[in-house]
């Protein structure tokens, strides 16, 4: 276990190091004392790595995330795991807005509740929150699975393409042209795995499907003021 | 951009310890805000009196002999107390719209930054660090505050430009944000008989909860209205007499953290603002909802009231 003093060692310090790790490091487990709430914490890491941040961050954390695994023990600011591609980011305590925002894969996992844009132009990423998400969550969601333990507030789905969302709770609203949908067998497979693997004993059963209706895909004038 | 913090008490133990406590939150907002800040801080009960905070370019002419010429304009009893840029007038209550005629016309370079019992405004540009320095800032005592450090732009760099505003006794504000029909609103609040200083679109917000006030609502409510009545981006802080409250317009982009402990509520813009305060390790740290107001007062004891509106 390598340990970093994020305070008495500095950010870029941080990242550098943390970037140049290989798939054929021996250094595989890392911590990072002291975050305090600082931005940019463990950014465009590129390796088979276990990342521990100690405490609550600011915004960015673990953005661009390919590979490697990077845990909060705390909370984060905006912007968590933004534009991840692989790997896992799994964070205790709550998310500020726009968690996992244009993700294109790996998992989000937030124990406690995500604020609002959770999931915002998503692209792939899976997104497991165990508490609520905000309002304008998986606006412009591409594709990926956005799954919700609990409730989900206003306009939820916003211009939807592609993803999945499910919510065990209650919505709010949902946004244009998103609706609910019927939970196949296939979704019951997703979601198991995905509960599975985000800690989370909530049974599939429990849930709702959300996706889009598809109608404003193209520009229709009888439309326009969805759009 | 911009940061706000705040720091409500509930255990007045902790009263010799506030300024620190805020200046180093300021200071950590400079990232946010490194072209002017201010802080409104409420201290002691000057019973039966009027505090006037006051501003000048030239303090050095500005101020000899003030609190004199003042007192003789007035023909009570006047006290001054000098600080950089700034000092604070002691005026008999009840006096202060005829001070502000006579400082006018005796010193017409002199800018009014705040008045209320309670309640002193210190505010400058520059460095969040050069600004807590100059004023002190550290030094200060008192049940609240609110500091801002200011990335201007919706009017100009100037000290007049700087947060917090204050628009009536012992009440002022502090924003994250920018407003889009500041013009038409103050224009409609001058009509109303309500003073408002500058071009700055948060002054226009800080007189629109005034005038709220004004006209027999409680600082919920007003805040509440806000919300249909203000258009833009806003995150909020506002300080009264008795306590602070927050609201975020329904959009909620501007960021706000809060926690809360035993012996405080605190605000930050970002959870950096917060770490060095005393037990944040185990506060109740969480973000303030869109579109509701919160409010915490010294009057409801011994816990304090949320989501007062």
């Amino acid at each position: 276990m390598q340990t970093y003093d994020l305070e008495s060692e500095g950010l870029r310090g941080l990242n550098s190091t943390l970037q140049k790790q290989s798939g054929e490091t021996n250094q595989t487990n890392w911590q990072v004392i002291n975050p305090k709430g600082s931005h940019a914490i463990a950014v465009g890491l590129d390796a088979p790595i276990e990342v521990t941040v100690k405490g609550s961050t600011g915004y960015y954390c673990a953005g661009m995330n390919q590979q490697a695994t990077i845990k909060v023990e705390g909370s984060v600011g905006p912007g968590v795991a933004e534009n991840m591609m692989s790997g896992q980011v799994i964070i205790d305590g709550d998310a500020s807005q726009y968690a996992g925002a244009t993700g294109h894969g790996g998992l989000l996992v937030i124990k406690g509740n995500a604020s609002s844009r959770c999931g915002i132009s998503m692209k792939g990423i899976d997104i497991v929150v165990h508490g609520d998400i905000g309002h304008m969550s998986a606006f412009m969601a591409q594709a990926g699975n956005l799954v919700v333990c609990g409730d989900a507030g206003d306009a939820l789905g916003d211009s939807l393409y592609e993803a999945r969302l499910f919510v065990r709770g209650s919505v709010k609203s949902l946004g244009a042209d998103c609706i609910e949908k019927e939970l196949r067998p296939e979704h019951y497979e997703i979601l198991k795995d995905l509960l599975d693997r985000a800690g989370s004993d909530a049974k599939p059963e429990e849930f709702k499907r959300y996706g889009s209706a598809r109608q404003l895909y193209n520009f229709d004038v009888d439309k326009s003021a969805a759009y | 951009m911009c940061g706000i913090v705040g720091l409500f008490l509930k255990d007045q133990s902790l009263a010799p310890q506030l300024g620190n406590m805020l200046t180093d939150m300021l200071i950590t907002m400079t990232d946010r805000g490194p072209d002017s800040a201010g802080i409104a801080i409420y201290g002691e009960d000057s019973i039966g009196k009027t505090k006037i905070t006051v501003q000048s370019p030239n303090a050095d002419s500005d101020f000899v002999g003030l609190a004199e010429e003042l007192g003789k304009g007035l023909g009570v009893a006047v006290t001054q107390t000098d600080n950089d840029t700034h000092t604070v007038l002691d005026i008999p209550a009840g006096q202060f719209e005829a001070a502000r005629s006579i400082l006018a016309e005796i010193r017409p370079s002199v800018r009014i930054m705040s008045r209320g019992e309670n309640l002193e405004i210190y505010k400058e540009v520059g460095l969040p660090k050069d600004v807590a320095d100059r004023f002190n800032l550290s030094g200060m005592t008192g049940t609240h505050g609110i500091g801002h450090t200011r990335m201007a732009t919706e009017s100009a760099v100037t000290t007049m430009g700087a947060h917090p505003f204050n628009t009536g006794s012992d009440q002022c504000l502090v924003h994250n944000g920018s407003l889009s029909n500041h013009n038409s609103l103050r224009r409609k609040l001058r009509r109303e008989g309500v003073t408002i200083q500058t071009e700055n679109d948060t002054e226009v917000g800080a007189a629109y909860l005034t005038w709220k006030m004004m006209n027999g609502a409680t600082l919920g409510e007003a805040l509440q209205s806000s919300l249909d009545d203000l258009d833009g981006f806003f995150t909020f802080v506002v300080g009264t007499k008795d306590g602070f409250g927050v609201v975020r317009d329904p959009i909620a982009c501007k960021p706000a953290v809060m926690a809360e402990t035993d012996q405080y509520v605190a605000f930050g813009s970002e959870y950096r603002a917060l770490v060095n305060l005393p037990g944040i390790e185990d506060a109740r740290v969480w973000e303030p909802e869109p579109a509701t107001v919160y409010f915490w007062s010294h009057n409801d004891s011994p816990t304090s009231q949320e989501k007062a509106a």
